[in-house]
């Protein structure tokens, strides 16, 4: 089947930034003293193993970033026709956890709808659980569902350990080849942790993330393992999907704050005078005005532009992504104002040093030496405001989707599942999957980022470790 | 000093502009005048004729910023934003759409935002603090780490489950306090406990960490080595110097939020039932009331200058080496 | 440490001692066996000036506090008209263009005025309000105040002297002419003008008068309303254009409420408004309740009127009120309660576990988060959960007099117009939208799926297979089955979509549904409509919008698809047929025909129809109408909302009445019970704070064992 590859704008965005972060990493590795603090990042174990929970859930975003529609059945191959359903390559991946719906509610790893309803039985309508269409639709009967789960759990739990002893035997062997030393050495050496690298947070995490992976994929063959929502959509897959609409909103404001902050942050402190003023002026307007209410209009505004272009947005991803897109940009202008007053502290400070001094009398040019001294100095702030403020924004879309004027409602994100639950804690008896799946995965993220974050900015910056 | 904060707040005068201009354009970008009439007339018969009538009588029957057929100065005042801004300098806010008085209202609902701000602030404090100077006191033993780590786990819960589990374990299940509502005087003690509760325990994980890494580098400093030389126990060492000292830049970066606590919190007041400014302010946005949400917005601008100028006294309190000028 | 200790001691003494209560209880200092009722209101009022209040959230204040000549019975359906203050329901007398009397089955046509004559009771009084106080050289008290008089006073109990007066014919006049009064932007106002003789030239002449005297307040007695005149002290006159035999509903709807000159004239001195006294926020009536606190962010408290005229509980019934003890109460004095108490409940979660506790006694009708609580199964009957019903919690439903459709846009090149063609695309998108499944998984049963535009318990609905629509539903052995999505298939394939592409260009078709959805729900929804049309390989793209942004494409007709619905003023099938009425249309007339449909037949039907009484003819026309509109399809008829409450034991007489506003006065309770369930629900649990406590010690101890052999190391 051919398919219609679909570029969103934050499709191209997020890969326009990994493009930009390859290239820095890039760079990074051929100056020294710019490699020395990631390296110590690199052999913090708490930081490592943030670091590769994280780098699942980035495979994911990305994953689920690449967006294509599928070319309808039967249309003409000259004048191909394709759905209004946008895809992306993840969904691709996970296959049926997409399309197989159940009818309405259903618990965890459950094989029966969670009301009773009126279901035929021997010709006979009685009232009872409906099983599932798709969960636990290969057992016979109710007894056997638990022998089955553990059954499902203990081979996913065995596959990945399996997965992960052979991914060690592998790093064993490539490193025992590389260092020229005995097997049994570095072995020793890995165990007692003296390797110089964290290697057995490293070995442990993966073999752990493989686990959890297996178990899931196990159980996730034959069950809805976080249950199902109230349209019957399996709530692993939304919560999954909905992966990539918190990354984006971490990143992509980043990525609006970032010139922003460092442009006029930088040309406050270095300029002085009336440029000083106006920034100031500026940042302080915007800083006085509730966010939420920034948000809000910004949302609306973007609705408006929609509504009076709507031959530009002709899927239901395109709108909501813009409307994602729109409000990357309106929290990243309402928040550079935090990093912008730092940096203009620290020109402030810079532009006062002898040799920055010196460069301005031998007649240098403001954008040399803002190029050459002022930015280089400041960039380890910088770095520490991204990682810093990542778990911020993500926290933040819950809050603002539930206030309603978050991501477009036909988006997956964990905001919206919140805002679902309101009703499904109300409910008797109480439907805890969807807040607790929106839950655990937030937590997941945004615990691994700021334990990340925390690693970087005590490499970076230990002593400054106080703006927090 | 008073004229430094008479200046200051001369200079404030351009930044509310700005901000009522900004909260103008942002609103009128989205809505006309015809939408806001529609959406306060409902739905059912709702004829041209009443919106008209709805606008002449709410003020929103003239242009918007500039009036074109006006002759002189009457060009810029005979418009919506003029007449609808002018008077809050004088902090006059006019009437909302529902017709009530915004002052009258903005005065009534202080209380109950300041019943929960305020003691959400105190305690998080004295709680922030008690717990920080409880890490620093046990530093490098387990008790540390496991503060640290306890403090980025509830860094990274969302503030929506905090209130949600609180009211569902605290208040549905274990029947302990009421689950939203409120009222005034010793009454209200028992409404006000549960959102502060959730409140602190909230902020406790941010607030506990960044004040221990203050005390900390308070605790590197040459003067406590000496005072730890001198024979002083370490009980002393910590309340009487670190805690001394690190509650310097925790008290002006304390200022600042201090007027802002008359705002009251959008979210925590909405999901308690609290009669406050906070829930006053989402309301508005949902119902786009303009008229509140400007006056919210000029309010809010309002007190954010004072806390700025606020926090620059505090500075030149505690350090005399900063002068105002 | 014992500081701390003091504090939670100190917290907790003042939560024992204010209260031999239970410690969550939200009413604080309340007599815990008053006949109190409580309830909650979610949105807060914007109006309670009966000239202005009109939605639901409004009506529910204002139907308890004024009284309109009419009402609807209690118990009775389908619902029937009965005095309230009026002495009997008045019968129009026909007039025609000379002014000559007719007889009432005189044709329509010839009808030019029809006048309605209406007796109200004598001895009927206000409630106690200042505006009626009188000094003792007899004026009145506060109608000349100056604004230091005034100072803060800033509600109604701040004056010490109150007064009442006779209720009179005039007041009912008074308000017909305050419904073309400038200022108020009355809702009905635009409806009414084309009704009512003269009310049009009244508005017109009274803005030109506020225009020329800008801030004066408007003495409405000095203009004359032709079509509203006082006959006697309590006999009052109204002229209606034609004939319009919905008239008579509209008279139990507060907008013709009396008010009080005097009240008017309290509220327009000087510095009142600025204090929130004004007639929208205090109202004066005479109805079984006054309003006697009002804090919109937090409470409204209604209270027992003193001079009410009183009324009794109604004796009439059928077997099924009998049963459910509805009759119990026949002939008792009403009302039976003695303060009604509302809060602010925004939230859902605090909503539901306050009625589970006991701190509401009953759910408003229709109120969403509370279906979340009933079992209901697919065609099966609601039922409680188990835990509830052992709570002794009750269930009412009843079919409200609403419906919600999905208009097509007729104007749309795609889906509009009446070609056989296109009336085949819609008919085929109508069966495809499976509201059945609709109704089980989103409104948990509370719906019945449309058959057409008029809602059961509206003269012209028809029961059961007799009425199903036939070109989306079929009878299957008695059964009303939805067609089978093959003959929607076949359907769009004569349509000229065969599997959903465009039999010439092969373009797939791509539909666009408008919502202005939002909300925990609004996800879902949308993903069930997707998944609806896919059924068809019919492409749906949702467009989901914000208020403004819906009411202006539906204004301007760039919507293709979109949810709509209507609740009835009052019932007869004319409210719910003029939504389709052509000239009504929404594009160019800004009428409420969404749809913009425009069947001249169909058309010309209604014209008949809406003046005929209700009969066998009228039968005859409403079904032609109701075929017409069902081949044409210009809705898809999703579904009858049906509204249900729930109830606690200790509450009675409780029965849905969809068009009754004043349903309070009915309303018993036993404080008792309810006292006695309250404490029973609501025992603290303590073992968590020991459990929290035991935690924290377990934590702290060891610390501090290491920090003591620590300093004794030291010293």
């Amino acid at each position: 089947m051919s398919v219609q590859p679909v570029v969103l704008w934050t499709d191209a965005l997020v890969f326009v930034l990994l493009a930009a972060v390859l290239v820095l990493a890039w760079a990074i590795r051929r100056q020294e003293h710019l490699r020395a603090p990631w390296a110590a990042v690199a052999r913090r174990p708490m930081a490592m193993g943030a670091a590769l929970v994280l780098a699942v859930f980035v495979v994911i975003g990305l994953l689920d970033s690449l967006h294509y529609r599928e070319r309808l059945p039967g249309s003409p191959a000259d004048a191909p026709q394709y759905s209004v359903e946008v895809l992306s390559v993840f969904d691709a991946l996970v296959g049926t956890l997409r399309t197989q719906h159940e009818k309405t509610y259903s618990a965890p790893l459950a094989m029966q709808l969670y009301a009773k309803e009126f279901v035929e039985r021997d010709g006979e309508t009685v009232r009872d659980y409906p099983r599932l269409r798709y969960g636990g639709a290969h057992l016979a009967h109710a007894g056997e569902r638990r022998p089955d789960i553990a059954w499902r759990s203990v081979t996913g739990l065995v596959q990945g350990l399996v997965a992960g002893v052979l991914l060690f035997g592998l790093l064993a062997a490539w490193q025992v080849r590389r260092t020229r030393t005995s097997l049994d050495a570095w072995l020793s050496d890995w165990g007692a942790g003296r390797l110089g690298w964290p290697a057995r947070t490293v070995v442990v995490v993966v073999s752990l993330l493989l686990v959890v992976g297996g178990v899931i994929a196990q159980l996730a063959a034959g069950y809805h393992v976080l249950g199902t929502d109230k349209v019957g959509q399996d709530v692993l897959y939304i919560s999954l999907k909905s992966i990539r609409t918190g990354l984006v909103i971490g990143t992509l404001t980043t990525l609006v704050t970032l010139p922003l902050a460092i442009g006029l942050g930088i040309a406050a402190g270095y300029f002085r005078g009336w440029v000083d003023d106006v920034i100031q002026y500026v940042y302080t307007v915007l800083n006085s005005i509730p966010g939420v209410l920034l948000i809000a209009a910004a949302v609306l505004i973007v609705q408006v532009y929609i509504e009076s272009n709507p031959e530009l947005f002709d899927t239901a991803a395109a709108r909501a992504d813009i409307r994602l897109l729109a409000l990357c940009v309106i929290m990243g202008v309402t928040s550079w104002t935090g990093l912008a007053r730092l940096l203009r502290g620290e020109s402030l400070k810079l532009r006062t040093l002898d040799y920055v001094e010196a460069a301005r009398a031998f007649g240098v040019s403001h954008a040399r030496i803002i190029g050459r001294h002022i930015f280089p100095n400041v960039f380890h702030l910088v770095l520490i405001a991204i990682v810093l403020d990542f778990s911020g924004l993500v926290l933040a879309e819950a809050v603002l989707s539930y206030v309603g004027v978050g991501v477009d409602p036909s988006m997956y994100s964990w905001g919206n599942m919140i805002n679902g639950a309101r009703l499904e804690l109300a409910r008797e008896p109480v439907v805890w999957w969807q807040l607790g799946a929106a839950f655990a995965f937030m937590f997941a993220l945004v615990l691994a980022a700021n334990l990340f974050a925390d690693g970087v900015r005590d490499a970076f910056d230990p002593r400054q470790g106080a703006r927090r | 000093m008073l004229a430094y904060v008479l200046r200051r707040l001369l200079y404030a005068v351009p930044i509310l502009i700005g901000v009522n201009l900004l909260t103008f354009a942002l609103f009128f970008v989205v809505n006309t005048p015809d939408d806001m009439a529609r959406l306060q007339l409902g739905v059912k018969h709702v004829t041209p004729e009443a919106i008209a009538r709805w606008k002449v009588e709410h003020g929103y029957d003239k242009p918007l910023l500039l009036n074109a057929e006006a002759t002189g100065t009457a060009q810029f005042t005979d418009t919506i934003f003029f007449k609808h801004s002018a008077a809050m300098f004088a902090f006059e806010f006019g009437k909302g759409d529902d017709g009530r008085d915004i002052g009258n209202e903005i005065r009534t609902r202080m209380g109950p935002s300041l019943a929960i701000a305020l003691p959400v602030f105190v305690i998080g404090l004295m709680v922030n603090i008690t717990f920080a100077l409880l890490m620093v006191f046990f530093r490098a033993s387990y008790l540390d780490l496991g503060g640290v780590v306890l403090c980025v786990v509830l860094m990274s819960i969302s503030g929506l489950f905090y209130i949600i589990a609180g009211q569902y374990f605290i208040a549905k299940l274990w029947n302990l306090l009421p689950i939203s509502g409120f009222a005034g005087g010793i009454d209200g003690l028992r409404f006000i406990l549960l959102p502060v509760i959730v409140s602190v325990v909230a902020g406790l994980g941010s607030g506990a960490r960044w004040y221990r890494t203050i005390f900390l580098e308070e605790i590197g400093k040459d003067y406590v080595r000496t005072a730890r030389a001198k024979g002083l126990s370490e009980v002393r060492v910590l309340f009487r110097h670190v805690l001394k000292n690190g509650m310097i830049p925790i008290l002006t970066g304390a200022v600042v939020v201090l007027p802002l606590l008359f705002m009251g919190s959008l979210i925590t007041e909405s999901f308690f039932g609290i009669p406050g400014l906070g829930s006053y302010t989402i309301d508005a946005i949902q119902a786009q009331d303009f008229a509140v949400v400007r006056a919210m917005v000029f309010l809010g601008s309002f007190l954010y200058i004072v806390g700025l100028i606020l926090t620059d006294i505090s500075y030149s309190w505690v350090d005399p080496r900063v002068r105002l000028q | 440490m014992a500081r701390i200790g003091t504090i939670l001691l100190a917290v907790g003494m003042s939560l024992m001692a204010g209260c031999s209560d239970s410690w969550n209880n939200p009413y604080p200092g309340s007599e815990p066996d008053a006949n109190v009722l409580y309830s909650a209101f979610a949105e807060r009022p914007k109006h309670l000036d009966p000239a202005r209040s009109y939605s639901s959230n409004e009506v529910e204040f204002t139907g308890q506090i004024y009284e309109p000549p009419l009402q609807y019975h209690f118990l009775k359906r389908p619902y029937a008209l009965i005095p309230l203050t009026a002495e009997a329901v008045p019968r129009p007398r026909y007039l025609d263009a000379a002014g000559n009397p007719l007889p009432d089955d005189a044709p329509a046509a010839a009808i030019a005025e029809s006048v309605y004559e209406i007796r109200i009771r004598p001895g009927i009084r206000y409630q106690p309000h200042p505006a009626f106080a009188r000094d003792e050289a007899g004026g009145y008290r506060y109608h000349r105040m100056t604004a230091a008089e005034l100072g803060d006073k800033r509600r109604i109990g701040d004056f010490a002297h109150t007064g009442t007066r006779e209720l009179v014919a005039a007041d009912y006049v008074y308000q017909i002419k305050r419904l073309a009064h400038p200022a108020l932007s009355s809702p009905i106002f635009g409806l009414m003008s084309e009704h009512i003789v003269g009310l049009a030239a009244l508005g017109e002449t009274l803005a030109r008068a506020a225009r020329e005297r800008p801030g004066a307040p408007l003495d409405l007695d000095q203009f004359a309303l032709d079509g509203a005149q006082v006959v006697d002290r309590h006999t009052y006159r109204i002229r209606i254009k034609g004939k319009y035999p919905q008239f008579i509903y509209w008279l139990a709807m507060p907008f013709f409420a009396p008010v009080p000159w005097e009240a008017e004239v309290f509220y327009a001195q000087p510095g009142m408004a600025d204090n929130n006294l004004t007639l929208d926020w205090q109202p004066v009536g005479t109805g079984p309740y006054y309003l006697a606190e009002n804090d919109p962010n937090r409470r409204m408290v209604l209270k027992k009127n003193p001079h009410f005229h009183g009324e009794t509980y109604p004796t009439e019934g059928n077997d099924d009120d009998r049963q459910a003890g509805l009759l119990a109460d026949a002939g008792k004095p009403l009302p039976f309660v003695d303060a009604a108490v509302f809060s602010l409940e925004k939230e859902t979660i605090p909503y539901w576990s306050k009625f589970l506790q006991g701190y509401y006694d009953s759910s408003g009708i229709s109120s969403d988060s509370f279906d979340q609580a009933v079992q209901f199964s697919s065609g099966g009957d609601p039922q409680l959960t188990d835990s509830m019903r052992d709570k002794d919690i009750h269930l009412i439903t009843a079919v409200a007099a609403s419906l919600w459709y999905v208009g097509f846009n007729m104007l749309d090149p795609v889906v509009g117009g009446l070609g056989e063609d296109r009336q085949k695309l819609r008919q085929a998108l109508s069966i495809a939208f499976d509201y059945d499944e609709f109704i089980s998984i989103f409104l948990n049963g509370r719906g019945i799926p449309a058959q057409g535009p008029i809602p059961p318990g509206l003269f012209g609905y028809v029961e059961g297979v007799d009425g199903l629509n036939p070109y989306v539903y079929e009878n299957r052995g008695g059964q009303v089955q939805r067609r089978s999505i093959e003959t929607a298939r076949k359907l769009l394939a004569e349509a000229g979509y065969p599997n959903g592409r465009n039999a010439k260009t092969g373009e797939p078709l791509v539909l666009y549904f408008d919502t202005m959805a939002s909300g925990p729900d609004a996800k879902s929804r949308l993903d069930w409509m997707k998944k609806q049309l896919d059924k068809l390989n019919v492409q749906l793209v949702v467009r989901g919008t914000d208020y403004n942004r819906f009411q202006d494409k539906i204004r301007k007709g760039n919507a293709q698809l979109f949810e709509w619905g209507w609740n009835a003023d009052y019932p007869d099938p004319e409210n719910f047929l003029f939504l389709l009425y052509g000239p009504h249309k929404k594009v160019g007339t800004g009428g409420e025909n969404a749809a913009n449909y425009d069947n001249p037949e169909f058309n010309r039907l209604f014209e008949r129809m809406k003046d005929m009484d209700n009969g066998p003819e009228r039968q005859q026309v409403i079904d032609r109408m109701l075929e017409i509109v069902r081949r044409d399809a210009p809705w898809i008829f999703a579904y009858y909302p049906k509204s249900f409450g729930l109830r606690h034991g200790w509450v009675m007489n409780v029965k849905p009445n969809l068009m009754a506003n004043n349903t309070l006065k009915y309303r018993r309770i036993d404080p008792e019970l309810r006292q006695a369930r309250r404490h029973a629900w609501n025992q603290p649990v303590l073992w968590p704070i020991g459990l929290l406590l035991a935690a924290l010690a377990l934590v702290i101890a060891p610390a501090v064992i290491a920090w003591r052999r620590h300093e004794r190391k030291l010293a």
